[in-house]
């Protein structure tokens, strides 16, 4: 295993270092910000500690990342295979346009988490945040699965505002103990059945895995999905220059 | 009303001659007036000049500042802002005669002048950069001053007129030089303004010039963004500007500036072996708006030097003499023969390949 | 409803002495505005499907067909004009947005058109490009500013990654799903042949279309469709969208119809799902951010490729540049407002944004008064119809011009301006196999190699009558035009002199 000093160095020379290891297991310790860090890569398992920088795993293709203590903004963003996990929360734009892989966050996440988000034949992206969401959740949500568990919300909506706005595919699934009510008319939202807990379950037990949360409590809570409703799309509608 | 250097833009053809001496001995001013003289038909009255170097071993160590003045306010203002900036060791009238075909003089006067230690270590400035902006500064904002020459050991005489008369107008004949530069001027439009005769200066490099380059208002545009301020819209000053940044800011030699501004065609570099291909590549790529293109050819003086360059299509006829230790260059070989009849080798360089001849050991002087 | 009726815009005028009944026209019209009239014993025609794209005209073995501007009008009103008029009716109608397609055709100045170019007389030896070497090899991308030596002196190779375009043209971005995998094809394959460079848009590109990876700049735009490692790998140049002429400040929107199996594939989306593309980029909402979106992609690619960004020409567009500059952006390239597009609001296509003209002086005026020209490279498109608007902006300061309605129009594409139906019957701007095989990618390809081989030799042409023999000294070179009918303003921005000056 190779370990990289980060402290006040540069990200460049960080991850020059990084990419430059030998092993595939890297730990990359005193990180202060340092941004981009495992952006990109293939099959290395970085584990961080300090404050991961901006980008964190941008463009991650089958890379693990491990963060002990939060992540800036932009983690994930556009990924495509892997996964990151935050002991700790997020900042603002995690998984931005993330086709595939998964992002456990232990804590909250920021204002426009999982904007964009899409899924691909075997790509399925999923994102788990174990506390609260900010605004704009989900935004233009075209794939994958975006999972609120709100712990320590007392079974309130764990969302800010304007949670799923321009949503057409994928599906966000928030615990909570009344179905949201200020949702876009473009959403549908509906009570997790028993049946339908089976899809999500795997990822609350990974979770409850990772983080050491209770996952049979976790499971026993009530959920809300939302879906986009496809009677009432946001389509534009045109009539076209003659 | 015609309008002067600086208020528009004005092509000139020319004359070019030198001589060099590389073992440093210093001749007057005679056998350049000579030499150009004989191509007084390559210049049409309205702008001749010259640049000595080694001239003034007695204050080696100072800028000599040479001012043409238009008025008595100008003068006083521009003494006042050297004073205030440099410690003035000695100031006069540059000599003149009274010359027949040399009319209209502005006031001429030489200060030899060194940076005052406070306000240099103030600006926090290496000197040669303290003293060229402050020169070019005076030029862009001080009306009716002209500070045209600026180096140390080294001045510039120029007049509006033929050479041969400038030559005789600033009695060359008085000043000893290692090496001269000198140029007659065809322009086709000026009012003949004495600052747009050539050559032009700064610091210790001045040009002399033949031909309208094609590529000016590119080569201004870009220069001008590293401090420099093209107030006499001619190819000569842009030319200097960028034989400046490249040499003194940069610290490219000689013929990688010949490489810039007279890059070798694409096809020509392909030609090359791999690592000068590389070179001369990263030049012409590197420094692209620095290329000089259309027809020129070039004398540039410096400080125990003396370049001389074609454009890469060999534009302007240019002829290099050598004698012993001495090297001359003109126009044309008559310019040449006149003061030389006899000469160890004669050659016409090719377009783009700089002739570079510097000072054995430093010179004796 | 009755008042919701528009006459035609444009009629088709069939010669019946000519016609032979020989149905081309009904096949190859895939508006199906021509079908046969059995009881007449005639072909007839639909106008009001008509888009005037004259494929039939151009198949009619006997020259039968021609397609004519309706004279029939309304009463005559130069503040409500027919076409004023008509889009009320339309949106009354149906309650929607105003589409269409291509560049703004608004009768605004056209600059170029205002500018005179110079030419060498006596005191200056114009040059003659057939014989002498010409030379327009451009590299884009940041200069050192500096030099630096090794131990023994040599010089360093300081640069950062260059494109070399051996004519100062490239392709600019059109996606796969916006134009059809010939068009593509067409496209990728004359780069290569010309030296010099496609772009895949924010479509992702095609696995056919990796062999072409050296000539091709890869979009990421804000949906970032398609982008991945091996996608970022494969173009010689990574281009971040962050706006476009036709359509400033507003995203796009490829329906899920044109979402077929290979688009499905290039986009990385599911087939028949909506490609939406969200109006900014979310992981930029501002200067710094969009640093750190190019840093990102200089990490994941290793600095090996230069990053270039992508702006609308819009009212502040020098103080943006300025900020892109400074981001780490290698190019910045500079869309204007009579760009192309596969489908915008009319509206905005119309009213926002500003001349390419005034845009490319203001920032490269801007650029050199802070000192930083030489930091990027400036790369200008929309629209550039011909040579001379080329050396036009190359004179005003742009590096190289982006061309994509000329292409377009070189693969055979008649501006009919109905891209958005999806129902091209030229082949580029659909995606339905019967119309797309219509256009022959070696035809294409080699139509495109002959339009840029052409306009290569009018600039060369036009630079050797200046006696500029190298495009280097041509760049940023505005004393070598001169502005008629402009105003005292208009000059000032432009930097140029008035014819006579």
């Amino acid at each position: 295993m190779t370990t990289v000093q980060a402290g006040l160095t540069y990200y460049k020379q960080v991850n020059e270092q990084i990419r430059a290891a030998q092993d595939s297991e890297i730990t990359v310790e005193n990180v202060i910000g340092q941004r981009y860090i495992g952006c990109g890569s293939t099959d290395r398992k970085i584990t961080v500690h300090g404050t991961a920088g901006n980008g964190l795993g941008q463009y991650l293709n089958g890379s693990t990342i491990e963060v002990f203590g939060n992540a800036q903004e932009a983690v994930g963003d556009t990924m495509n295979a892997g996964e990151i996990v935050v002991h700790g929360s997020v900042g603002d734009a995690c998984g931005y346009a993330m086709r595939g892989g998964k992002i456990y966050i232990k804590g909250d996440c920021g204002y426009r988490a999982g904007i964009h988000m899409k899924a691909y034949q075997q790509h399925f992206p999923v994102m788990v945040v174990g506390g609260k969401a900010g605004s704009f959740l989900g935004e233009y949500l075209a794939g994958g699965l975006i999972l609120v568990l709100g712990i320590g919300q007392n079974g309130a909506y764990p969302v800010n505002n304007f949670c799923g706005t321009g949503m057409h595919g994928g599906k966000i699934v928030l615990r909570c103990d009344k179905a949201p009510t200020d949702l876009p008319r473009q959403v549908l939202v509906s009570e997790v059945s028993e049946d339908d807990m089976t899809e999500f379950a795997p990822y609350i037990k990974e979770y409850a895995q990772l983080f050491g949360a209770d996952a049979e409590n976790l499971l026993s809570q009530k959920y809300f999905v939302l879906t986009p409703n496809p009677e009432a799309g946001y389509k534009q509608l045109y009539t076209f220059e003659a | 009303m015609l309008q002067k250097e600086g208020q528009v833009r004005i092509p000139a053809g020319c004359a070019i001659s030198g001589i060099f001496h590389k073992d440093g001995t210093r001749e007057n001013g005679t056998r350049i007036i000579d030499s150009i003289r004989t191509m007084h038909d390559r210049s049409n009255g309205l702008g001749g000049g010259f640049a000595g170097y080694g001239i003034y071993p007695e204050y080696a160590d100072y800028y000599a500042f040479h001012v043409f003045y238009d008025t008595q306010a100008a003068k006083e203002e521009c003494e006042r802002e050297i004073e205030r900036h440099f410690d003035i060791v000695n100031l006069s009238k540059i000599p003149t005669r009274q010359h027949p075909r040399i009319t209209d003089a502005p006031m001429i006067w030489r200060y030899f002048v060194t940076p005052l230690p406070t306000k240099l270590a103030a600006s926090q400035l290496e000197e040669r950069e303290f003293t060229s902006r402050f020169v070019i500064r005076i030029n862009h904002t001080l009306n009716g001053a002209y500070i045209f020459s600026s180096g140390k050991n080294m001045g510039v005489f120029k007049a509006n007129g033929f050479p041969e008369d400038v030559g005789e107008y600033y009695m060359l004949e008085n000043y000893e030089a290692y090496s001269w530069t000198c140029h007659g001027r065809y322009p086709t439009n000026t009012p003949g303004w004495w600052g747009g005769a050539h050559p032009f200066a700064l610091l210790d490099t001045t040009v002399v010039h033949n031909g309208e380059i094609s590529s000016y208002d590119a080569n201004r545009r870009f220069i001008e963004m590293f401090g420099y301020s093209c107030d006499l819209l001619t190819d000569t000053e842009v030319i200097t500007y960028i034989i400046d940044y490249l040499g003194r800011k940069l610290g490219m030699t000689y013929s990688e500036i010949a490489n810039v501004i007279a890059a070798p065609f694409w096809s020509t570099i392909e030609k090359q072996e791999p690592k000068e291909r590389e070179r001369l590549t990263y030049l012409r790529n590197a420094f692209a708006s620095l290329m000089v293109t259309g027809p020129f050819s070039i004398l540039v003086g410096y400080t125990g030097g003396l370049m001389a360059l074609n454009d890469r299509l060999k534009l302007r006829s240019m002829v290099v003499g050598e004698k012993d230790d001495t090297v001359y260059i003109a126009s044309e070989e008559c310019a040449i023969r006149v003061i030389q009849p006899e000469l160890d080798k004669l050659w016409a360089p090719k377009g783009g390949e700089p002739v570079i001849v510097n000072l054995k050991n430093g010179g004796n002087q | 409803m009755a008042i919701d009726f528009l006459y035609p815009q444009y009629e088709v005028v069939r010669n019946n002495d000519r016609c032979i009944n020989c149905r081309a026209c009904e096949r190859q019209c895939a508006n199906e505005v021509h079908f046969w009239d059995a009881d007449n014993n005639r072909m007839q025609a639909d106008e009001s499907k008509c888009v005037a794209c004259h494929r039939c005209v151009a198949l009619c073995p006997t020259r039968a067909l021609k397609i004519v501007k309706t004279d029939h009008t309304f009463r005559e009103n130069a503040n409500w004009t027919g076409k004023a008029i008509s889009e009320v009716y339309r949106q009354a109608g149906s309650g929607g947005v105003l589409l269409s397609s291509m560049g703004n055709p608004d009768p605004h100045p056209i600059y170029w058109d205002k500018i005179l170019i110079n030419a060498s007389q006596v005191t200056n030896p114009s040059i003659d490009p057939l014989r002498e070497p010409m030379e327009t090899k451009t590299f884009l991308g940041k200069k050192p500013g500096k030099i630096e030596r090794d131990e023994n002196g040599n010089l360093v190779p300081n640069l950062a990654p260059q494109l070399e375009l051996n004519l100062p043209i490239m392709f600019s971005a059109m996606s796969y799903g916006s134009i059809s995998y010939n068009a593509h094809a067409a496209l990728a394959r004359a780069a290569s042949a010309l030296g010099t460079y496609y772009n895949t848009g924010e479509g992702g590109l095609h696995q056919d279309f990796y062999q072409y990876g050296p000539h091709t700049i890869v979009q990421v735009a804000s949906g970032r469709f398609g982008v991945h490692k091996d996608y970022l790998e494969a173009g010689a140049a990574i281009e971040i969208k962050m706006g476009q002429g036709a359509k400033p400040g507003i995203g796009g929107h490829l329906p899920g119809l044109k979402v077929g199996p290979d688009i499905s594939k290039t986009r990385m989306i599911p087939e028949g799902t909506d490609a939406i593309s969200p109006a900014p980029h979310h992981d930029i909402y501002s200067i710094e951010d969009l640093r750190q979106l190019v840093y990102s992609l200089k990490e994941a690619t290793e600095y090996k490729k230069p990053v270039m960004v992508k702006i609308a020409a819009v009212n502040n567009v020098a103080a943006v540049a300025s900020g892109v500059a400074r981001s780490g952006a290698d190019i910045i390239c500079i869309d204007g407002y009579r760009g192309g597009t596969g489908a915008a609001p009319t509206r905005i296509r119309d009213n926002v944004g500003i001349p390419i003209e005034l845009a490319l002086a203001a920032v490269d005026q801007r650029l050199r008064d802070e000192g930083i020209r030489d930091e990027v490279s400036v790369v200008v498109g929309g629209s550039i119809r011909n040579s001379a608007d080329l050396l036009k902006a190359i004179a005003l300061g742009a590096d190289a011009c982006y061309i994509g309605t000329a292409a377009l129009l070189a693969m055979g594409c008649h501006l009919c301006r109905t891209c958005q139906t999806g129902k091209c019957n030229w082949g580029i701007a659909t995606q339905r196999p019967e119309l797309v095989k219509r256009l022959n990618p070696d035809i294409g390809s080699q139509r495109l190699i002959n339009l840029l081989t052409a306009w290569d030799h009018e600039l060369k042409e036009m630079m050797g009558g200046m006696g500029i023999n190298s495009i280097e000294a041509l760049r940023g070179n505005r004393l070598m035009l001169r502005g008629i009918s402009l105003t005292d303003r208009e000059l000032n921005i432009l930097g140029i002199k008035h014819a006579g000056e």
